[in-house]
């Protein structure tokens, strides 16, 4: 199958190396560990592992039995099928870094067109190769803001608004550092938007972060914010959902000097949570502070534009305990899924599926908002999310909605105790006029019963 | 000829995708509207041209052998990347209710045990994006632990002078005092070294076994004891578990905490960079430290109904450390590799990853000089220079390699052997490719000595010659559209 040698090949390598049998080939494990039996089941066959591989898939409930009005971080998106066409060719995804240049430029300038994509939806100079996800962009931006203040500031002001796993990520990012983060546990902020965070930027403070549009699908204008935080000398970091970025001005026109995200939007599937991409860009001054891997332009030696990996020095590889990160291995193909799927819907296509998001969503929300026993959250614009007070436990009305094939919004109560029966509901140019229709239906049911 | 960027090549008014028309009433637009959106108008011919060009560029394992020490550049099986995508997987969201995605929960339930049961591990967390963030994870968890225990000055972490760089700069980043210990002569950790170390503000000691040079460490289980008896940890660097499949379990030899590497040994896909995974394994006395959540069995199953999957929370867990689960996708070609070997075919990857690296070395080591001279694990590392060659460096070797159409070993990893090639072929290679590999390295040293001009000047036959790496770094031009900030 996968090892090619045949018992000749075998034998006549044996001995050219000298020995008699692959097990000389262990002397310097320990003798009393080497050679334990593993408890495995046995092997399967191609056929057979694809029977039992799809046994497993078909006992999940996916999208293609439900509706599906769950989002929180994670977005049920069409996907064109010229993505998985170019992700999946060989010469994209058996390839390593491109550490050699001359046998990788497809994957260099496939980055460089990344990052370039990344720049312009951002509104920022510059954008690294990618990060893991959403949760550790957000992490890196305050390794970076911290840096960059050379750890002489060490208050990160997070708004509660943020999603509630990159919260989580952050206070685990930071256990041994001496970095404070405030902010974000004061729960009666929650409806007051960008204001709150105003009064405890300080001038310890290396970075403030938000999220746009925010994990309750809330949009504000955070110009009035990015003032006070560059007023007070620090850096504000921004956290968006990329496909709202078709509609909504970028960050970088608000003054933001980090802009993270979670970039599974563009052409990646949900696939239980990954893997999908972190982005990470930001303003050119703050470039050598940035985490991951960058690609430059430049030249070959037969005079050619051609590119390759740039500021190594700030890495792992180079810099080893003194790096601006750890990071190694990114979401290389994650970003080049994201890049085939912004080019191909380019200009006019991200627009129309950010205006289609925007339309159903806000016709869901006037639909349930106005049922009986239902009432929105909140009055903030908002893009493909929101969130409605529900007349009963959220878990047990989705249990109902299941019912019926519809995949409910997220529990705020899991994560904000004060939200308890608020739903949040995401609809994507997935969700069509009858199941949102379907949707407000049963959940008119709900609050008759 | 080279292939213009997208932005170059976009056409004001092309569409490449079009969407149907809204079916809802349309609300009003946002006041914060986006004036400009700066993205490329191109049809889908021209992405898909454009992308089929770019990847005719790359080298790949595909096409050919691809020897790069300490990455195990083994073939990725192409049903992987069926089974990844079937829809029950691939269309279920993260946060679904746990009764509906029961599927999921069971294959990461089994994956856990089954890396637990490869490694000699009691507990599992599949949620680390990579390698990297598996160390992380690790040290963090060695971390917690002494916190636990009220010992807190124990904040040094040793890592031998050939470790990779992600151990440093993860101790630095989790807040732990970094000493590099070095190696002995015979590419071991220095006992005596580590004695030295050995005191009450010892947290641990990064080891990776075999190490970068390939070797498996002769003293491993003294290294372990000697750690141990000073109250400190060994977190294991699993990058190279592609040597020690069936063959022993790290955690048996006394390693505390282990990162897999799902990306080299479990067959998943580089892809130019990632994305990887990196479960992490840990000891009985570790569990309650992993990342949450964790997938087990919430409630026991019977005769007619199989048991529930869900989450739980370990008690003094160190927290999330990504968003969601982790890298799903990985995790199901995993599994779909385990399942496909079972134990006797994991035991037979290493052994002939191994096989294949010393039958090289065994053909190389007349024409190469050999860092460390004893029988070497599934990689080996020879020095790309030559006392009566001395302008030739790796980098030189490497570059005429692809002349060669083959692609090189790492360059200058690990830092402690001087212009180091360090080659790995891994399992999946025939000898008829090693035997070619042979040749043509065998005639480039022959070259090296009688027209080093030729590999001076290498590539030749690449798309783009050597780079001009500083003008890179000087001029920053880092996406298109933007004049050199040198400028
Ligand atoms: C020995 C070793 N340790 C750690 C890593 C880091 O792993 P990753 O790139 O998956 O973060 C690597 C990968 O190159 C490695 O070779």
């Amino acid at each position: 199958m996968f090892i090619p040698h045949t018992q000749e090949d075998r034998e006549e390598m044996l001995r050219t190396i000298g020995i008699s049998n692959l097990d000389d080939l262990f002397q310097d494990v320990p003798a009393p560990h080497r050679f334990p039996d593993l408890n495995l089941p046995p092997a399967l066959t191609e056929m057979e592992v694809l029977q039992e591989m799809q046994s497993i898939a078909v006992s999940n409930e996916s999208m293609e039995d439900m509706i599906c009005f769950l989002g929180a971080g994670a977005y049920h998106h069409y996907v064109p099928s010229v993505v998985d066409a170019i992700i999946r060719r060989g010469e994209f995804l058996t390839a390593y870094t491109p550490y050699q240049p001359e046998l990788s430029q497809g994957t260099l300038q496939a980055i460089f067109d990344y990052q370039s994509l990344i720049t312009a939806l951002t509104d920022m100079d510059v954008s690294n190769a990618s990060h893991y996800d959403g949760s550790t962009a957000v992490a890196e931006a305050v390794a970076m803001a911290h840096a960059n203040f050379r750890g002489k500031r060490n208050r990160v002001v997070v708004s509660p608004a943020l999603h509630p796993h990159y919260r989580q990520n952050l206070r685990t990012y930071n256990q041994g550092s001496e970095i404070e983060i405030v902010g974000d546990e004061d729960l009666s902020s929650l409806s007051k938007g960008p204001e709150a965070l105003e009064d405890l930027i300080d001038l310890n403070t290396a970075l403030v972060i938000v999220q746009y549009p925010d994990f309750f699908g809330r949009v504000y204008d955070y110009t009035r914010l990015a003032d006070k935080v560059h007023a007070a000398g620090a850096l504000l970091a921004v956290s968006v959902n990329p496909i709202a970025l078709g509609l909504f001005t970028p960050p970088g026109k608000f003054g933001a000097d980090i802009v993270t995200g979670e970039g599974q939007p563009l052409g990646i599937p949900l696939s239980f949570g990954g893997p999908y991409l972190g982005i990470l860009a930001t303003r050119m001054e703050y470039v050598r502070k940035m985490a991951g891997r960058l690609v430059g332009e430049t030249v070959d030696n037969r005079g050619q534009r051609a590119y390759v990996l740039t500021l190594t020095a700030r890495e792992q590889h180079i810099r080893r305990e003194k790096a601006t990160s750890n990071i190694c291995t990114n979401q290389g193909l994650m970003a080049l899924a994201a890049t085939v799927y912004m080019s191909t819907l380019g200009k006019h296509g991200l627009r129309q599926v950010s205006e289609l998001c925007y339309h159903k969503a806000h016709y869901a929300a006037r639909s349930i908002g106005s049922l009986p026993g239902f009432s929105l959250w909140s009055d903030q614009p908002f893009f493909n999310e929101f969130v409605v007070k529900c007349p009963g436990p959220v878990d047990e009305i989705n249990m109902y909605l299941l019912s019926e094939g519809i995949l409910g919004g997220y529990n705020l109560g899991n994560d904000y105790p004060e939200l308890a029966n608020h739903m949040l509901i995401a609809v994507t140019e997935m969700n069509s006029r009858d199941d949102i229709d379907m949707l407000a239906d049963v959940l008119a049911e709900v609050s008759n019963d | 000829m080279t292939e213009p960027l997208l932005c170059d090549l976009s056409v004001p008014g092309r569409i490449g995708m079009r969407y149907p028309e809204p079916d809802v009433p349309l609300a009003e637009l946002p006041v914060l509207l986006r004036q400009d959106l700066p993205l490329p108008e191109l049809s889908e011919v021209d992405v898909v041209r454009h992308f089929t060009h770019l990847s005719k560029l790359n080298y790949n394992i595909d096409q050919g052998m691809y020897p790069l020490g300490s990455c195990t550049m083994k073939y990725n099986p192409k049903i992987n990347e069926d089974t990844a995508r079937l829809p029950g997987f691939a269309l279920s969201h993260p946060l679904q209710p746990i009764e509906t995605i029961q599927g999921n929960l069971l294959l990461m339930y089994e994956l856990q045990k089954w890396l637990g049961e490869i490694g000699g591990f009691a507990g599992m967390t599949l949620q680390p994006a990579a390698g990297a963030q598996g160390e992380l994870t690790g040290v963090l968890i060695i971390r917690a632990y002494f916190k636990s225990r009220g010992e807190t000055k124990r904040t040094k972490i040793l890592i031998p002078d050939s470790a990779h760089g992600t151990n440093p700069a993860t101790s630095a980043m989790s807040g732990m005092q970094v000493v590099e210990l070095k190696s002995d002569e015979r590419g071991n950790v220095n006992l005596e070294a580590l004695k030295s170390h050995c005191d009450e503000t010892l947290a641990g000691l990064m080891l990776t076994n075999p190490n970068t040079l390939g070797l498996f460490d002769e003293n491993v289980i003294e290294v372990c004891r000697l750690v141990h008896e000073a109250g400190g940890l060994v977190y294991g660097d699993g990058a190279n578990m592609n040597a020690l499949l069936g063959i022993v379990r790290p955690g048996d030899l006394g390693i505390d905490v282990m990162h897999y590497n799902l990306h080299k040994t479990f067959s998943t896909p580089h892809g130019g960079g990632g994305p990887g995974s990196g479960p992490v394994g840990v000891a009985a006395h570790l569990v309650d430290f992993l990342p949450y959540p964790v997938v087990d069995i919430i409630e026991e199953g019977d005769e007619d109904m199989p048991p529930l999957y869900g989450f739980v929370q370990p008690k003094q867990s160190i927290g999330r450390v990504k968003s969601f689960h982790g890298q799903f996708g990985m995790m199901v070609r995993a599994y779909t590799y385990i399942r496909m070997l079972g134990p006797e075919g994991l035991r037979r990857v290493a052994e002939h990853a191994v096989l294949n690296a010393n039958y090289l070395m065994h053909l190389l080591k007349d024409y190469y000089h050999l860092a460390y001279d004893r029988p070497c694990m599934h990689e080996f590392v020879v020095e790309g220079q030559w006392d009566d060659a001395p302008e030739i460096h790796a980098l030189d070797i490497s570059k005429r390699m692809m002349d060669y159409n083959l692609h090189p070993p790492t360059n200058y990893f690990p830092l402690i052997v001087h212009e180091a090639l360090m080659i790995e072929p891994t399992e999946t290679e025939s000898k008829q490719t090693l035997d070619k590999f042979v040749e043509v390295m065998r005639e480039i040293a022959r070259e090296a000595h009688e027209t080093p001009e030729v590999l001076k000047s290498a590539p030749h036959i690449t798309p783009v010659g050597r780079l001009d790496e500083v003008k890179a770094a000087k001029e920053l031009v880092l996406c298109c559209g933007v004049e050199s900030i040198a400028d």
